[in-house]
């Protein structure tokens, strides 16, 4: 097969990710694998990815609080941001999908067991494609803490989960976003994985006067930043 | 690379999110010299793992993406439907499987040819990162030996957890690969 295949190449988020055994996280220590991770050299497979979702999405699909016969209880919040990757470039045209608790920290979920009530009028799913900037936007409630048995009186502080495609099988994330102040941060250990305090500050929604809606909802901002193609790998092909 | 968002686990609940009905059908069922593939996720106990998420990505039969950054050109296949990617949650028995076709061999940026492969993204709760593994092919044992990716595992018994196996009782083109996440008979994992 042909030669000089040249590619892009995607840098390595050496340090930024959490280490998958943190005994912390009990469960950690029952799947995450033991041995060293092999390092892979990328390939064709991984530079490229799934551009999928824009058929599958509706405008609907982004506003959580108008899928029922009524509204949700709780605090009605605008969610904004950015999808970019690490160059600064925007990822467009990318699908995001997330998914929450209730306002009282109850997932719509059979697992479930946290006894809060269930909201008849939220299921806590949503997906959007990112615009031409890279810009998201959804609508939601603000999701409740909740406890959970990780060790005694543990709770997870709120937080909405994210999953992002970007363009590359090498940028696929998946992640969650946390409310600025969270006084149950100090005890999450998953919140806590994240071995650089500056990284896991990255997983912190801004509260946005500019973005909250008068009289109707609050605004929050938090942009995601994907792996971008490794710099020096742009330098010499530019040169070549 | 100093500004990336972390990851954070899947977590228990990952089906309020992300499943979706055509997700396993990388082919409609039923396309012609479609095949399937199934297996177990289980843990260190060896107990099956009921709230994971399989996703693979693969080349088309003619080894190409429909892709931009592909140097070689966009490319989409000739079989109607095919998207390139699955994902499938797991059951309560810790089982997944996506119907597909084979995809060709591809070049690499070494020169080497890589044998024809599935690239496989595991989510689980436990999991704080995704894991990332390769699904390759019993009946290509030449182009299996030549691949690069295969080469890079450094003990030779460990490279057979990335080999599918021929489903037992199963019928042409039906292949089983179990995932491992810990302990004896660990899967490889990769770092991307």
């Amino acid at each position: 097969m042909s030669d000089g295949l040249v590619l892009p190449l995607y840098g390595r988020p050496d340090g930024v990710h959490p280490p998958l055994n943190s005994p912390e996280y009990r469960s950690s220590q029952l799947r995450a694998p033991l041995r060293p991770l092999v390092p892979m050299p990328q390939g064709l497979t991984e530079v490229t990815g799934p551009l999928l979702g824009a058929e599958r999405v509706t405008a609907a699909d982004a506003d959580l609080t108008t899928r029922h016969a009524g509204e949700p209880i709780g605090e009605r919040i605008v969610l904004t941001g950015r999808v970019l990757d690490s160059d600064g470039r925007p990822v467009s045209g990318t699908l995001i999908e997330i998914w929450q608790a209730n306002a009282a920290g109850r997932y719509n979920h059979p697992v479930d067991d946290h006894p809060a009530p269930i909201d008849p009028n939220f299921d806590g799913g949503g997906r959007c494609m990112t615009d031409s900037e890279g810009r998201y936007k959804f609508v939601t409630i603000k999701p409740g803490p909740y406890p959970w048995k990780n060790h005694p009186n543990a709770w997870r502080p709120a937080h909405i989960h994210f999953s992002l495609f970007g363009r590359a099988f090498t940028q696929r994330l998946v992640t969650q976003m946390y409310f600025p102040g969270d006084p149950l941060f100090a005890q999450d250990p998953i919140f806590n994985s994240v071995p650089d305090p500056k990284a896991r500050e990255r997983m912190i929604a801004s509260f946005s006067l500019h973005l909250t809606v008068p009289d109707w909802a609050l605004g929050f901002e938090w942009d995601i930043v994907l792996r971008g193609r490794d710099a020096t790998v742009f330098e010499t092909r530019a040169d070549a | 690379m100093g500004d990336l968002t972390p990851s954070q686990t899947v977590g228990p609940f990952l089906a309020l999110g992300l499943p979706w009905a055509d997700g396993p059908f990388v082919v409609p069922e039923g396309t012609p010299g479609a095949i399937t593939i199934s297996g177990r996720v289980c843990d260190v106990a060896g107990d099956p793992v009921p709230d994971a998420l399989v996703e693979t990505w693969q080349a088309d039969e003619h080894s190409r993406f429909d892709h931009p950054d592909d140097p070689r050109g966009a490319a989409s296949s000739a079989v109607p439907g095919f998207r390139g990617f699955a994902r499938c949650p797991t059951d309560a028995a810790g089982e997944y499987r996506i119907v597909t076709i084979r995809p060709g061999p591809l070049p690499s940026p070494g020169g080497a040819t890589e044998a024809p492969h599935l690239d496989v993204s595991v989510f689980a709760r436990g999991l704080l990162d995704r894991l990332v593994t390769r699904i390759y092919f019993p009946d290509e044992t030449e182009a299996n030996g030549a691949d690069p990716v295969l080469a890079a595992i450094a003990e030779p018994a460990r490279r057979e957890t990335l080999i599918a196996t021929e489903a037992q009782d199963g019928g042409p083109g039906e292949f089983r690969f179990d995932i491992r996440l810990r302990g004896e008979g660990e899967t490889v994992f990769f770092d991307v």
